[in-house]
């Protein structure tokens, strides 16, 4: 089986059976990690554009990583040294940087829809690093990894996601895949912060966090920036962190084996307790872990690889 | 000069008069509507199956001049306005400089005069420089030509300027046009607030932020006894704030675009610029709220809110893109289509909305086909199909979410003070 489009500008529109088919991709890819040799020859000569228009450093370094273990060749291009900031569009930048014949274009950006643009204007393959409030795919993607591996299955778990749900990429992308696949989602936070129309989404919705935690299966914890306080969606990070951050309490209130996620970077004492963040039940690192194998497994499908072809590679 | 319209159906609301009849132009007015007029001395156009309506007038346009002029000019756009159907329009202020003082005004005019295939009528700022802070000179503008004052593109946020407004407005029985939009709670938004920009991860822009404007501003209207118009009305919520003014007697009537009456938020889905219009593309229970409005006579009139950008403009990401798109030379046909053939009203309630009921709210003499009127006339061929081909718009710009549709009915001559400006019968083949 391989992936029905050329990009990866989302979640919601893969299939279930291509969630399963990159997840299963990236166990073949995950021990890698362990070996000797943390390098496979399946992209040589294949040219990787990361495209960063807004700060990130560890999806960046995520994806340069996976990249350098297929043996790709990847450039850098962010926004302190590209021609964005004298004022090229993003046309012009995408033209530029065709030209030199790139074979993937990863894309970090401000504004939900661009690498969408990429897509529709451009003829290299788009890999979307998170685009705006809209879409964080590769995120969701290593946090269904990350569960899957721990957990065993998605379909019938419950998960809470807790935090801006407004501003979240990684929100909505991890509501299209889990109940793509079957979990059941509740999403949390102050009214504010709740986005209108998320019932369309499949998901529940609730601004009491007890109410959401209650018998989770896995609790997500969203970043919250401190922004957000000056555009007057909540007063203080005090009174946020007091009615929304995940501290030891709350968390009894959820499964006796829930696990608790956190996209990173975790703002420590606002929403999330740092005994927390470094317990047990904390799954945070391995989140980074599962990041290289997912996305390396992304590369390798959007490149025409296929699940049995990338294990006989082994 | 003698012009004879043969075998046409005439169709004017205002004589309640619909059918067939010959009507006759004698010098650039309307000379006689009547069956079988001999054509004497007069040259004859045969019309029959097309309709003679009054000259449709496009309420809300940005012609763009001065300022803005790679986008589009009093002559692009007003050769746009003869393809589409309309025989006059009004633009809007939001020019650069803003037509705020006499001397724009004059320039509009003087350009129009020399440049433009239809009339234009000037619409006049509100406030100096379009600041919202301190009345224009509302009277010079009005002396000059101006047939009503807006500060469009921008909301009069102040409600004491609006209330000022209303008031001073009535020494020249002038409207104040108003984009309705509460600035804190639009704040940023790019679409419309709903599901479609949750999934799409875009900043939402309320109805709810058009509906208490428009509640600020009929209050004031009420208050002050000033006549309110609200552009390019887009919430079923605002609708039914305008019908309870209406029914109370305030001096309210409202617009709709065409682009609100055939497409919702569903249009952005793939993040088109060409569907990003401030107001946005509202949910369908707008839309069909809109509807309802057009049929049970809430709205006075359909403009269309033409606002042509460049295709580079366009071309960049959503949110960065300008709001917009150009309306002029598909308003007649998607109105022929959604709403004629579409059964939401008939033929004569679109003369009303597209002629009679703009040229009252800017109280022009025309939208009429009486004896003595200027011989202002559209007309309309209702089974024409069309398919919109962007590339031969008139005008200069092409953004447009309508490229590539097929529409039934169209426009097919624009005869301004019986003079035929723009004649697309010949063109394609019947």
């Amino acid at each position: 089986m391989k992936l029905s489009s050329p990009h990866l500008l989302g979640i919601e529109p893969l299939s279930p059976g291509e969630i399963t088919l990159i997840l299963d991709t990236a166990e073949g890819f995950s021990d890698l990690a362990t070996r000797e040799i943390k390098k496979v020859p399946t992209l040589r000569g294949k040219t990787v554009v990361n495209f960063f228009v807004e700060p990130s450093t560890r999806t960046r370094s995520s994806f340069e990583l996976a990249e350098k273990r297929l043996s790709a060749d990847s450039l850098n291009f962010s926004t302190s040294t590209s021609s964005l900031v004298k004022g090229e569009t993003l046309l012009d930048t995408l033209r530029n940087l065709e030209a030199m014949s790139p074979d993937f274009i990863v894309l970090r950006h401000s504004e939900a829809g661009a690498p969408h643009f990429l897509a529709r204007y451009g003829s290299t393959s788009i890999v979307n690093a998170g685009d705006g409030a809209h879409e964080h795919p590769t995120q969701a993607l290593l946090d269904a990894f990350t569960i899957r591996r721990r957990k065993g299955r998605l379909a019938g778990l419950r998960v809470a996601i807790v935090g801006d749900i407004l501003h979240s990429r990684v929100a909505r992308s991890n509501v299209h895949l889990l109940t793509k696949m079957g979990a059941e989602v509740v999403l949390c936070g102050p009214p504010t912060l709740l986005p209108r129309g998320l019932a369309g989404l499949g998901a529940r919705v609730t601004h009491r966090m007890d109410e959401a935690v209650e018998g989770a299966d896995v609790v997500m914890m969203l970043r919250i920036q401190r922004e957000r306080m000056k555009g007057g969606f909540f007063p203080t990070l005090r009174e946020y962190a007091t009615f929304y951050g995940l501290d030891a309490a709350r968390l009894s209130r959820a499964a006796s084996d829930a696990i608790v996620m956190h996209p990173g970077p975790i703002n420590r004492g606002v929403e999330i307790m740092g005994d927390v963040a470094d317990g047990e039940a904390s799954v945070i690192l391995e989140q980074v872990r599962s990041g290289v194998a997912v996305r390396m497994a992304v590369l390798y499908l959007l490149a025409g690889g296929d699940r049995e072809a990338a294990s006989q590679e082994r | 000069m003698k012009l004879l319209l043969k075998n046409a159906r005439v169709v004017d609301p205002k004589a309640s008069i619909d059918g067939a009849f010959d009507l006759l132009i004698e010098d650039g007015r309307v000379g006689r509507i009547a069956r079988n007029i001999a054509a004497g001395d007069a040259t004859t156009l045969d019309l029959a199956g097309l309709c003679v309506c009054p000259g449709f007038i496009d309420m809300h346009v940005h012609l763009r001049e001065p300022g803005q002029e790679w986008k589009e000019t009093i002559a692009t756009g007003t050769k746009a306005a003869a393809a589409g159907g309309f025989t006059g329009v009004a633009c809007m202020p939001n020019t650069q400089p803003p037509i705020d003082s006499r001397s724009v005004v004059e320039f509009v005019l003087a350009q129009a005069r020399e440049h433009g295939a239809v009339p234009v009528y000037p619409i006049g700022c509100v406030s100096k420089g379009q600041q919202g802070v301190e009345l224009a000179e509302m009277g010079d503008m009005a002396v000059a030509g101006a047939r009503g004052f807006s500060d469009d593109g921008k909301p009069v946020a102040s409600a004491g300027l609006m209330r000022r407004a209303l008031e001073y407005a009535r020494i020249f029985d002038l409207p104040v046009i108003d984009h309705c939009e509460e600035p804190s709670l639009v704040a940023g938004g790019v679409a419309h607030e709903g599901e479609v920009a949750t999934r799409l991860g875009l900043a939402g822009w309320p109805g709810v932020a058009e509906d208490v404007m428009v509640q600020r501003d009929i209050l004031l209207a009420e208050y002050t006894g000033g006549a309110v118009h609200i552009a390019h009305m887009s919430t079923g919520r605002a609708a039914d704030l305008v019908r309870r003014g209406k029914a109370a007697g305030i001096r309210v009537t409202c617009e709709v675009t065409p682009h609100h009456i055939a497409l919702t938020d569903e249009a952005i889905a793939g993040y088109d610029t060409h569907a990003k219009m401030n107001p946005p593309l509202r949910a369908e229970e707008d839309r069909a709220a809109l509807l309802a409005a057009i049929a049970d006579g809430t709205v006075d009139a359909i403009a269309t809110d033409h606002a042509p950008h460049n295709a580079d403009e366009k071309c960049v990401e959503f949110s960065q893109a300008p709001f917009g798109v150009v309306g002029l030379e598909t308003a007649v046909s998607i109105c022929l289509d959604r709403l004629v053939h579409g059964g939401v009203i008939g033929l004569s309630r679109l003369v009303e909305l597209m002629s009679c009921g703009p040229a009252s709210v800017l109280r022009l003499a025309k939208g009429s086909l009486a004896v003595g009127a200027d011989a202002d006339i559209t007309v309309l061929d209702l089974d024409h199909s069309v398919v919109v081909k962007p590339g031969a718009f008139a005008s200069k710009s092409v953004n447009t979410p309508f490229g590539g549709w097929t529409l039934r009915g169209a426009p097919v001559m624009t005869i301004v003070g019986g003079r035929i400006v723009h004649d697309g019968r010949a063109k394609e083949p019947r």
